[in-house]
């Protein structure tokens, strides 16, 4: 894939005083992808996000915005942003309408195209029928949607997204999640989200930050792979007879977790069938029998829960 | 780009309805002034009539008004100011002008246009007094101009100060006691007369007061014009540092 770099970051560091909250993160964000930013409160999200947009100097570091270096060229690359902050920068005593036409002007959208910049990005956010009303009397959830509006309203090659579906109902959050999806085919666009199903039902790559250090980085298909399951959970009416299970091709062991559940752990195919079959000849009296999925949590949990500092570096 | 953030600060004025408030009570309390002022010039008058060369009209009743209002507009400039970057920091409005491409320049020139639009439109409703008496007696139309341009430069540094000590902040209330305090301090320095006379020169030069007074008696000398250039020039550069600072230490 030649797909073009949108954004190139290389090792980005942030001290607040002596306390270092981003710590050597480096990673690309090509045209056409959705990455997911993960992690626990404080790991450094939001730094790296506001280093990114211009709205703090990074410590040290490069931040190269389609090309252009944010630090040398500052205007040329913040026009080819599109920044939601965790708070949406909107101003309460607005209208819609007037609040996106000043953010239009900021961006230097042009005249003409300013009018139909604003309707495109209130449509897509669902905003038409509040145009006219005060932000202030907006709900959380109309506020968050206004903030969206104001970061794709200039079409920017790069969107910015700091948690964008905090307080929105879920529908809101599945239209704005499919017009992520959207935004995402022509543009690059960084989220920073909480919601691990978010990450996984938006997202083609997925990066974890935990203590200000990248500690996980891979594609979607990367880790749907490390995601399949190599163990089948089962549980029978009678009690389970470990031998004969094992003799089935295909399992390399059982894991027994009581006399009626047991976990049979297999490298290549997906035994269940035989499994199904041998149970039901034995007369056992099938009650479960599932993949025993590893998810998106389970992941995360684990490099950062630990506090083993070489599971980390592992994951990485 | 100026302009834009300038219109948007100057409409974000008047939609609340302090801005309404502020240009009320000038303008009444600039009234009564005005008229009283006139009382005594009425009363004045005969006498005057007899002396060669006494002082008119604009000495009696325009400069010791618009020394006033200068005076008064130092109340009250600080509340206007206040919430220029103050609000937009507690409101974390201020990330919008940060990552739109924008130079801190900009938005400091910007809102500092802006607020001093607004402090032009005050001075103009204020001028509307003065000028009425070309209905019924002769100005001294140099005195008159030389006055209005003192106080438009006083009321661009009360803007200048507002903002920087806004940047400071994230309150208002904060700001508009300091940049009040700082205002009130520049205007009172050069009343310390009884120290050596080097020092007494450079409090002396320091006062915003004994500028604007050259003004008024209709002495239009450059240096008082530096002055004030100078005054504001200094804390818009001090304003830009701040907010550039902001940036740094997050």
């Amino acid at each position: 894939m030649d797909a073009k770099i949108l954004i190139s970051v290389e090792h980005l560091y942030r001290y607040y005083g002596h306390y270092l909250a981003v710590e050597a993160i480096s990673f690309e964000l090509k045209q056409g992808e959705v990455l997911g930013l993960l992690g626990p409160n404080g790991a450094g999200k939001s730094s790296t996000m506001q280093m990114i947009s211009g709205n703090l100097a990074p410590s040290a570091g490069r931040i190269r915005i389609n090309g252009i270096d944010l630090l040398d060229d500052p205007k040329r690359a913040k026009a080819e942003i599109g920044y939601l902050p965790e708070q949406p920068p909107v101003y309460r005593d607005l209208t819609v309408d007037e609040y996106l036409a000043y953010c239009a002007r900021l961006h230097r959208v042009s005249k003409a195209r300013r009018g139909p910049a604003v309707r495109h990005a209130k449509q897509r956010c669902g905003l038409a029928s509040v145009g006219r009303r005060l932000i202030g009397n907006l709900s959380k959830g109309f506020q968050q949607r206004v903030g969206i509006a104001q970061a794709i309203l200039h079409n920017p090659a790069v969107v910015i997204l700091d948690e964008p579906t905090v307080g929105l109902d879920p529908n809101q959050i599945r239209d704005i999640r499919s017009l992520i999806r959207e935004l995402g085919e022509s543009h690059g666009i960084i989220l920073s989200t909480h919601i691990l199903p978010e990450v996984q039902a938006t997202c083609t790559r997925v990066q974890i930050i935990h203590q200000g250090r990248l500690v996980f980085a891979q594609t979607m298909q990367e880790l749907e792979r490390r995601l399949t399951s190599h163990v089948l959970l089962l549980e029978t009416r009678q009690p389970l007879d470990a031998a004969g299970l094992g003799a089935i091709p295909g399992i390399d062991n059982i894991e027994l977790l009581g006399a009626r559940r047991g976990r049979l752990h297999f490298t290549d195919n997906n035994p269940a069938d035989a499994v199904a079959a041998y149970v039901a000849n034995a007369g056992l009296g099938l009650v479960e029998l599932a993949l025993d999925r590893q998810t998106l949590e389970q992941v995360f949990v684990e490099l950062t829960c630990s506090d083993r500092p070489e599971a980390a570096e592992d994951a990485a | 780009m100026i302009f834009t953030i300038a219109l948007r600060e100057l409409k974000n004025l008047f939609l609340s309805p302090l801005a309404w408030a502020i240009l009320a009570v000038v303008q009444l309390i600039m009234a009564y002034l005005f008229l009283s002022q006139l009382d005594t010039f009425m009363l004045l008058q005969p006498r005057l009539a007899g002396i060669e060369g006494a002082p008119g009209v604009t000495d009696i009743v325009v400069a010791p008004v618009l020394q006033t209002v200068g005076f008064l507009l130092l109340l009250v400039a600080p509340a206007i100011t206040m919430r220029v970057f103050s609000d937009e920091k507690r409101n974390r409005t201020l990330t919008l002008l940060l990552s739109a491409p924008v130079s801190m320049s900009e938005i400091v020139l910007g809102k500092f246009l802006g607020v001093t639009l607004f402090f032009m439109l005050l001075l103009l409703m204020l001028a509307a007094m003065p000028l009425s008496l070309y209905a019924g007696t002769h100005l001294d139309a140099g005195k008159l101009a030389a006055g209005l341009l003192g106080l438009a430069l006083l009321l661009a540094s009360f803007a200048a100060v507002g903002i920087f000590m806004s940047a400071l902040t994230e309150q208002p209330v904060i700001a508009a006691i300091s940049s009040f305090g700082l205002l009130l301090l520049l205007w009172i320095v050069d009343w310390s007369g009884a120290g050596r006379e080097e020092v007494t020169g450079l409090f002396h030069y320091l006062s915003l007061q004994t500028h604007l007074e050259s003004f008024l008696k209709g002495l239009f000398s450059t240096a008082d014009l530096a002055y004030y250039l100078l005054l504001i020039a200094t804390f818009l550069v001090l304003s830009i540092r701040r907010l550039d600072q902001q940036r740094l230490t997050g």
